[in-house]
């Protein structure tokens, strides 16, 4: 999988494109940790616009990522989720902790 | 009812399998015209079947998954099983948030997400090691009600 990153008024925009499984899970941890240590913004929006693919090691990943923001009071925010991935965030009940935004 | 084709694949409990098996199970599926959410669906519960024993099957070293689908006319039996050290409570295993590894930022949802996409999961064990996951997807369901409405 890919991530790419950008800030743009005090908000880190992640977009994340390909798979997320368990394959590409151990990546994606170690790439979003990096981006977060950043500095620049007080927000953070993760665009699934281009994810191809995720099941719940997705969900892990998301829920790791979190856990690591909220010692740093930084809200995380989930956009542009596939209806398949939508499902599985309601099901896991994970928009209670990244809220979607449109 | 009557198998209208089926095949079955190996291959080693490997993360870099993940991809090419949901895929091929769902490439396979295609002949008896799904829809894409139902394609979807198929792809998502093989990928955390085959995930479950990539993780848990083979701690030393690195055995098989087996996947085999039958097809029917409109509905798919698929069987993912290993013949690694099994599920000790296999009830407990079916729980939401339940994972046995939580220091791996591991979900625990697997089985959950399984149950969610698929119309029946059944959980059991492989003769006397490994764990058989048998999952049915009826397709078109849907399109049967909207008719029969």
């Amino acid at each position: 999988m890919q991530i790419r990153n950008r800030i743009y008024n005090n908000t880190l925009y992640v977009i994340l494109s390909g798979d997320l499984d368990e394959h590409s899970a151990r990546d994606a941890r170690l790439t979003l940790d990096e981006i977060f240590e950043g500095e620049g913004f007080n927000q953070i929006i993760i665009d699934l616009s281009e994810l191809d693919f995720m099941d719940s090691t997705g969900i892990g990943v998301l829920i790791g990522r979190y856990k690591k923001m909220k010692d740093k009071n930084m809200p995380i925010y989930i956009c542009n989720p596939s209806t398949h991935a939508e499902k599985i965030f309601k099901m896991t009940g994970l928009y209670d902790i990244m809220p979607k935004i449109s | 009812m009557k198998i209208i084709n089926e095949m079955t694949i190996s291959f080693k409990a490997l993360s870099v399998n993940e991809a090419f098996a949901r895929s091929l199970v769902a490439a396979f599926c295609v002949q008896v015209n799904p829809t894409l959410d139902e394609i979807t669906d198929i792809k998502t519960a093989v990928s955390e079947a085959v995930t479950n024993s990539v993780v848990h099957a083979y701690p030393k070293g690195c055995g098989d998954v087996t996947i085999n689908v039958k097809l029917y006319e409109n509905k798919a039996l698929i069987t993912v099983s290993d013949t690694g050290v099994g599920i000790t409570n296999m009830e407990k295993a079916r729980e939401p948030f339940f994972t046995t590894k939580p220091d791996e930022e591991r979900s625990g949802m697997g089985f959950t997400v399984m149950e969610t996409f698929m119309d029946e999961v059944e959980l059991s064990k492989n003769g006397s090691h490994g764990v058989k996951i048998q999952m049915l997807k009826n397709f078109g369901e849907v399109k049967r009600k909207i008719v029969g409405e």
